[in-house]
């Protein structure tokens, strides 16, 4: 077997708005699928990470010779061995490659070793001696711009404001809240994993799972001191992702490796390490006043947001601009006042998750939403039908909502749904399950309501664009097509959207997805719900040349058709740095949730019963996979809700393993009735609007909703712990 | 390009106190006793004799990704937390990241690979790809290694039945819904 994936072939009937078998689908269910971890090269040696054990501490001296004398071992590197740029990040170049006299948080890269054997490299770890003067962390979000700055800049890696109508209005009934987010990881179940093969004209192969080729690509490049032609990616099986493939991890490491000791190096990592090894999703304190009339309509929300970035900014900017943006949810209001502060601390390194940004907004003001209505005495979905913003609505940031924005109907939509059967005296059915804690007694049932509003694609002026090619040439007396992009599979099924829509474009069956890697153009990032959007839309442009050439022609002999084309989406600009005011974002997406849950009270175990969600997708080209991305986020939402948490201590991570980070289990995860409306967005090829990011927004607010209502308590962080319901 | 997968890791895996052992041809295992620090173990796998010398620390997962090139069966965690490992030993499910190798002798192992007749799916095999019982994948071996055992186990009959006897099994893509919806499939078609 080569590291080349395989080509995917399939030949049935099945465009746009049907759900034909994925083309991978059959490689996944028979074990045949080669994730990055499965890659092998019969001469490659493996290397290992040296991590800091300390989230904050300078670098006295590392002594590298005795790690060099184990036998195995073929190389033994430190910063001083980076040829190139040792700084990278998606947005602020100011990651090391490898800790340079300073290390910023707990799991900070400081060297590697290339050594014939996993545990040759573990041994020659042992025998680095690096020394340290441990330094005190700074942890807190919320004073760590007065602390003691860790970067040249300081530590506020971006302040995003808004200022929009009235700055100083009152209202009749205001509520006020702080709420806090917990840091939650992408915990993908394949973990990072990539292979490197050195050429002999010095420059490398890299076969990695990531979310985004050419972006890797370039800082690898950078840091090696290449041309970015000597860089060469090819995307390997992709465990999940999440947001959490969107920055480096071994990329570098592994080429660096490789070009020094000429051999190919395989890198994986075990399951504590990958909680080191990647960014996760921002932890925030989020303080908010809302401001209504009597009727429940909502004159003002002012709010003030924290978000912590951690040790280095990855995505930090973009993350807290979406917070701010999206920050008084699907709602109309003329008066926004909105400090949004991205900020460095000792803590891990956070970035892309799923949601990004408006999952914090989103369930601090949900929160308030349910605040104001209790306030008012309305009904949670009352007071959000009050204000629900509409096509041709206003957004904080000025720009007007060109397309569909349901709120009111998914609102309705999910409230309509029946309920679930009354609590059951089964223990299955029970909080607490086959553990066996009660029959019933102490449990109370409740229902929660929540929306969310995400951005689709890449906003604020980034130049977002895909790259497409589709070949077609005769096979077998027919013809047949192959689509070639950079853009990464993940598992969200982008392979067979790309098959349906040539399908559709071109009448042709049998469509091969060809293997993706950075010998096309660049596809954009696997993220912001875009791929579909950007690719598909690069696909289908691709389509319509060939088109052209095809001429209606069903036999074109030995004539080969190849076109290749990039497509982008409408542009978007800068938001004003005072004012936050500009046409920030393409598209909006929005979901919203009824949560149903029981709650042993005595206990504080919650058991999540029904967790239905409705959601606009502007046109579903694969209604199968749209179904399976909201039953996806919502999980990941659930999540969020009731059990998912890295926990850290004066910057240090309690709880690097699946023991200890809990994720939702088959026993966790409720039936889901799902609605799905196709309101077609002009703007986008096929009307499409994303779909894999909105359910993980309104989900957590949704089920904690339910549980306040069953408990009373006012329960304003998340994830909520049985502790917290139990007060012990 | 020059590279293969195939039987992976002759050189190590079986290592033992810092010495590897260079590639030892399974055929080449002779009669002669193992050297001290290792074991010579002799199992099924999918029906085919396997004969392994290995330091006894290796587990059922390593020896069946690093020495038989049988890399379907995935490691997600290593400590017996995700279930992504799941095969059969001796037609009960096990975790073979908790299961050494050496525990094995005589017995009769069945990975992802040994489930489907040639061309022919498995039904759960088939049920998963009916139900998109899956996004990524990576849980996938393990879900239907669990899951053929849930379809035989006549006990487990109601969806909170399947639910619990599914619970060591975790899907980061929430499939949850549709592996629900192909585990009752294939069970229908199994009665």
């Amino acid at each position: 077997m080569t590291l080349t994936p395989a080509e995917l072939t399939s030949a049935v009937s099945g465009g746009i708005g049907t759900s034909p078998q994925r083309p991978d689908g059959n490689l996944k269910v028979r074990g045949e699928f080669a994730y990055a971890s499965d890659l092998w090269h019969e001469d490659m040696i493996w290397g290992a990470t040296l991590r800091s054990p300390h989230p904050y501490a300078r670098i006295t001296s590392v002594d590298i010779t005795e790690a060099l004398k184990v036998p195995g071992v073929y190389a033994v590197l430190t910063a001083d061995d980076v040829p190139g740029r040792n700084l990278y990040g998606l947005e602020h170049k100011d990651q090391p490659v490898l800790a340079v006299d300073v290390v910023r948080y707990q799991g900070e890269p400081i060297a590697l070793v290339g050594a014939d054997h996993p545990e040759t490299a573990l041994r020659a770890m042992k025998k680095i001696v690096v020394t340290y003067e441990v330094l005190e962390p700074v942890v807190d979000m919320e004073t760590a711009v007065d602390d003691t700055p860790l970067h040249p800049g300081g530590n506020l890696v971006r302040h995003v404001p808004i200022r929009r109508g009235s700055q100083d209005v009152t209202a009749e009934v205001v509520v006020t809240g702080r709420y806090e987010v917990g840091m939650q990881d992408q915990a993908f179940l394949g973990p990072e994993s990539g292979l490197a093969v050195p050429a002999s004209d010095g420059s490398v192969d890299l076969y990695i799972a990531t979310q985004w080729l050419h972006v890797d690509r370039d800082q690898i490049a950078a840091a090696l001191g290449l041309p970015q032609e000597q860089v060469r990616l090819t995307l390997s099986g992709v465990g999940g992702a999440f947001g959490g493939r969107e920055d480096l991890s071994m990329q570098v490491h592994a080429c660096l490796l490789a070009l020094h000791t000429g051999k190919p190096v395989k890198m994986v990592y075990n399951r504590e390490e990958s909680f080191y090894g990647h960014v996760h999703r921002h932890p925030a304190v989020l303080y908010y006043e809302h401001g209504a009339d009597h009727t429940g309509k909502l004159v003002y929300v002012r709010t003030r947001m924290y978000l912590d970035g951690g040790a280095y900014a990855s995505s930090t900017p973009a993350v807290v601009a979406n917070a701010a943006t999206l920050g008084v949810g699907p709602y109309e209001v003329d008066n926004v006042t909105v400090d949004a502060y991205g900020v460095y601390t000792n803590n891990p390194p956070c970035g892309a998750m799923r949601g990004f940004g408006a999952v914090q907004a989103g369930f601090a003001y949900e929160s308030q939403m349910d605040k104001l209505a209790e306030a008012l005495g309305m009904s949670p979905v009352d007071v959000r039908v009050r204000n629900a913003m509409t096509e041709g609505s206003v957004m904080p940031t000025g720009q007007v909502v060109d397309s569909a924005a349901p709120v009111a109907q998914l609102l309705k939509l999910v409230q309509d749904k029946p309920l679930p059967a009354g609590t059951s005296s089964d223990i299955r059915e029970l909080p607490g399950g086959v553990s066996n804690t009660t029959h019933g007694e102490g449990v109370v049932r409740r229902v929660g309501y929540a929306v969310g509003i995400k951005n689709i694609c890449f906003s604020e002026g980034y130049d977002d664009y895909s790259t497409a090619r589709v070949r077609v040439s005769m096979v077998n007396g027919s013809l047949s097509a192959a689509v070639h992009t950079a853009a990464c599979e993940v598992g969200q099924g982008l392979v067979t959207i790309m098959q349906q829509i040539v399908r559709t474009e071109l009448g042709i069956e049998r469509v091969t997805v060809l293997p993706m890697d950075t010998t096309i153009g660049n596809g954009g990032s696997t993220s912001a719900s875009r791929q579909t959007y950007v690719t598909g839309g690069a696909v289908k442009a691709a389509c319509a040349l060939v088109r052209d050439k095809l001429a209606g022609r069903t036999d074109i002999g030995d004539e080969v058709i190849d076109e290749t084309t990039e497509w982008r989406h409408r542009a978007t600009e800068a938001i004003d740095p005072v004012t936050g005011q500009g046409n920030a974002h393409v598209q909006y997406g929005f979901a919203a949730h009824r949560a149903v849950v029981d709650v042993d009270v005595d206990l504080g175990l919650v058991r999540v019963v029904a967790l239905d969600c409705a959601q606009d997708v502007g046109k579903a080209l694969n209604p199968q996979a749209v179904v399976g991305q909201i039953q996806g986020g919502s999980a990941q939402g659930l999540g969020l809700a009731v059990m998912e948490e890295i926990q850290t201590s004066g910057g240090k991570v309690r709880n690097p393993s699946f023991t200890d980070y809990l994720i939702p289990t088959v026993l966790d995860m409720p039936p889901m009735s799902i609605d799905v409306l196709e309101l077609a967005d002009p703007h986008a090829p096929y009307g499409i609007r994303g779909v894999g990011e909105p359910p993980t927004i309104s989900s957590t607010p949704a089920i904690v909703a339910a549980i306040r209502a069953a408990t009373g308590l006012a329960l304003t962080r998340v994830p909520v712990r049985p502790e917290h319901l139990t007060g012990t | 390009m020059t590279t293969s997968r195939r039987q992976f890791f002759g050189q190590a895996a079986a290592v033992s106190a810092g010495v590897a052992l260079s590639a030892p041809a399974v055929e080449a295992l002779a009669a002669e006793p193992a050297p001290a620090g290792l074991v010579d173990v002799v199992f099924e796998v999918n029906g085919e004799r396997q004969k392994l010398r290995l330091d006894p620390r290796v587990t059922l997962l390593d020896a069946l990704r690093e020495q038989l090139g049988l890399v379907g069966t995935k490691k997600g965690c290593d400590r017996g937390q995700c279930g992504a490992c799941t095969v059969h030993v001796d037609d009960r499910r096990v975790l073979s990241c908790l299961t050494l190798t050496a525990t094995l002798q005589g017995k009769e192992v069945t990975t992802i690979e040994g489930i489907a007749d040639g061309d022919d799916l498995h039904p759960v095999q088939r049920a998963f790809i009916d139900h998109d019982g899956f996004q990524c994948g990576f849980c996938t071996s393990g879900q239907i290694m669990s899951a053929v055992k849930v379809v035989e186990e006549r006990e487990v009959r109601t969806d909170d039945q399947i639910r619990e006897a599914m619970s060591g099994n975790i899907c980061r893509c929430g499939a949850y819904p549709n592996i629900l919806e192909a585990i009752k499939q294939a069970k229908a078609g199994d009665r």
